[in-house]
């Protein structure tokens, strides 16, 4: 696939909530491509609508006004369940609380979205218990979750993500509940697999730490796009990045 | 793997033969582990199900027994009967559920739909996280439907079945004790069997009418807002 193409297009993106009376505009205008095979992480401080606009690039909302395009194809326009498809098998999500199935197992979590792609029972373990191998929790398959440290969850949940091949992985936040440490493990092992496997990935962050391996930065700031900064221009710039906040 | 997969165009991705699917065993599997693993709270769910059925199989048994006591046209034993507390009338050779009895069963089976349904919606919200994860994983609602749906069934069968039968014993025990073997023998098995079978199925059909309403509530849910719930 060509490194030019766009998998994802947003285009004159406004959404608007009622808070109680008053009608919050919470994005007033978006308009930003992503290239695939990318690291996109999307900065901008709480209140900006960078969850909000996170959530509209992974079809978990639709926008008042605009158009958002996944691969090409106007989500708006998909039913409940090309939209169920859509999330299944393009789309793999990370979240800040990990969002691991409590009642499963590892590896039962990281087989769930290869069921419901109507993968049978033995393919989807073979395969599940890959992933766990590539983020490096092969002997830990059997665990619950309340048995894994946060880390181990969280790799847990991009295994999950990884689990039906998506052309995007979005991640909002995956570093937010992790500390230090393991928070760069976990920025390191999303960036192998964006390269290794070429997915798009889009993160939503405040963690400076996702800036290394970032090949462009999205800013938002109150609702629209701040600027854009690519890898080079970011090295530059980085000792201001500090300051911004 | 498979790539050609992931690069889907534009049609393969509006393409109707595209859907998610659940199979129906691997759902049952799931059902079941989800009581298995909140096991007592299932147990307390199911606790006030399994009440109102045994009162509903008690009642209906110890009709059956009464009636297999009057068809002996023994005298005695119709005495017996009646100082039991049932109301017989002189030409009465059999009891029925009295109109007083029949709203206390009414009732309580009310009582304890409204209890589950209580249950279930408290369910519900403790799950809204795992059941907005689902969704993001593929799931459709008809999926997290059927779970709930699944899993109420099971706890149904199984509290009713219990109730059903400990209400059933239960009279017969006190058959035995009030009338003496005589009880035993004479009553009806094919009624008593009848009796704890209807009450195992109106515990079934209250425990899926309980859900009913929650399950539909989980089901609608949009995952943002299963998301943005904090915990």
């Amino acid at each position: 696939m060509a490194e030019s193409s766009n998998i994802v297009r947003v285009t004159g993106v406004t959404k608007s909530f009622r808070l109680g009376k008053v009608e919050v505009q919470a994005l007033k205008g978006i308009d930003l491509e992503i290239a695939k095979g990318h690291y996109i992480s999307i900065m901008g401080p709480s209140g900006s609508g960078k969850s909000t606009l996170f959530n509209m690039i992974g079809g978990l909302d639709k926008p008042t006004s605009g158009k958002v395009f996944i691969d090409e194809v106007d989500i708006a326009q998909l039913d409940a369940y090309e939209l169920a498809w859509l999330r299944c098998r393009k789309i793999g999500y990370i979240f800040q609380t990990f969002n691991i199935i409590q009642v499963m197992t590892a590896l039962e979590n990281v087989t769930l979205p290869m069921i419901f792609a109507g993968m049978n029972n033995d393919a989807a373990v073979e395969k599940g218990l890959q992933l766990l191998e590539l983020v490096g929790l092969a002997d830990r398959f059997n665990h619950k979750p309340f048995e894994l440290s946060g880390g181990q969850q969280q790799r847990v949940a991009i295994a999950r993500a990884l689990a039906n091949d998506p052309a995007i992985i979005l991640a909002d936040e995956p570093t937010g509940n992790l500390d230090l440490n393991t928070g760069e493990d976990v920025i390191a092992l999303l960036k192998r697999l964006s390269q290794e496997r070429n997915v798009t990935v889009i993160s939503a962050t405040h963690d400076f730490k996702m800036l290394n391996v970032s090949d462009q930065v999205v800013w938002i700031r109150d609702g629209r796009v701040d600027k854009i900064e690519d890898r080079e221009e970011l090295s530059i710039s980085i000792g201001q990045i500090g300051t911004r906040e | 793997m498979n790539s050609d997969q992931i690069i889907g165009s534009k049609k393969n991705l509006l393409s109707r033969d595209r859907l998610v699917v659940l199979p129906f065993l691997k759902s049952i599997e799931i059902a079941l582990k989800s009581i298995k693993v909140r096991f007592f709270r299932s147990l307390i769910t199911t606790m006030s199900l399994v009440l109102a059925v045994s009162f509903l199989g008690f009642i209906s048994v110890s009709n059956e027994v009464a009636n297999g006591l009057l068809a002996t046209q023994n005298p005695e034993l119709r005495q017996a009967v009646v100082r039991s507390g049932y109301d017989l009338g002189a030409e009465d050779t059999r009891v029925d559920s009295s109109p007083k009895q029949r709203w206390i069963v009414i009732l309580s089976l009310l009582v304890c739909v409204v209890g589950i349904v209580n249950a279930q919606l408290m369910a519900v919200t403790e799950r809204f996280r795992e059941i907005g994860t689902m969704k993001c994983l593929g799931a459709l609602d008809r999926f997290i439907l059927r779970l709930f749906i699944l899993e109420a069934g099971m706890q149904g069968l199984a509290g009713a079945g219990a109730g059903a039968l400990a209400g059933g014993l239960f009279s017969l025990l006190n058959a035995v004790l009030r009338f003496g073997t005589v009880a035993l023998i004479e009553v009806s098995w094919t009624g008593v069997f009848f009796s704890v079978g209807i009450a195992t199925g109106v515990g079934c059909l209250l425990s899926l009418l309980g859900v009913l309403y929650p399950a539909l509530v989980a089901a609608r849910m949009q995952p943002v807002e299963a998301m943005r719930v904090e915990q």
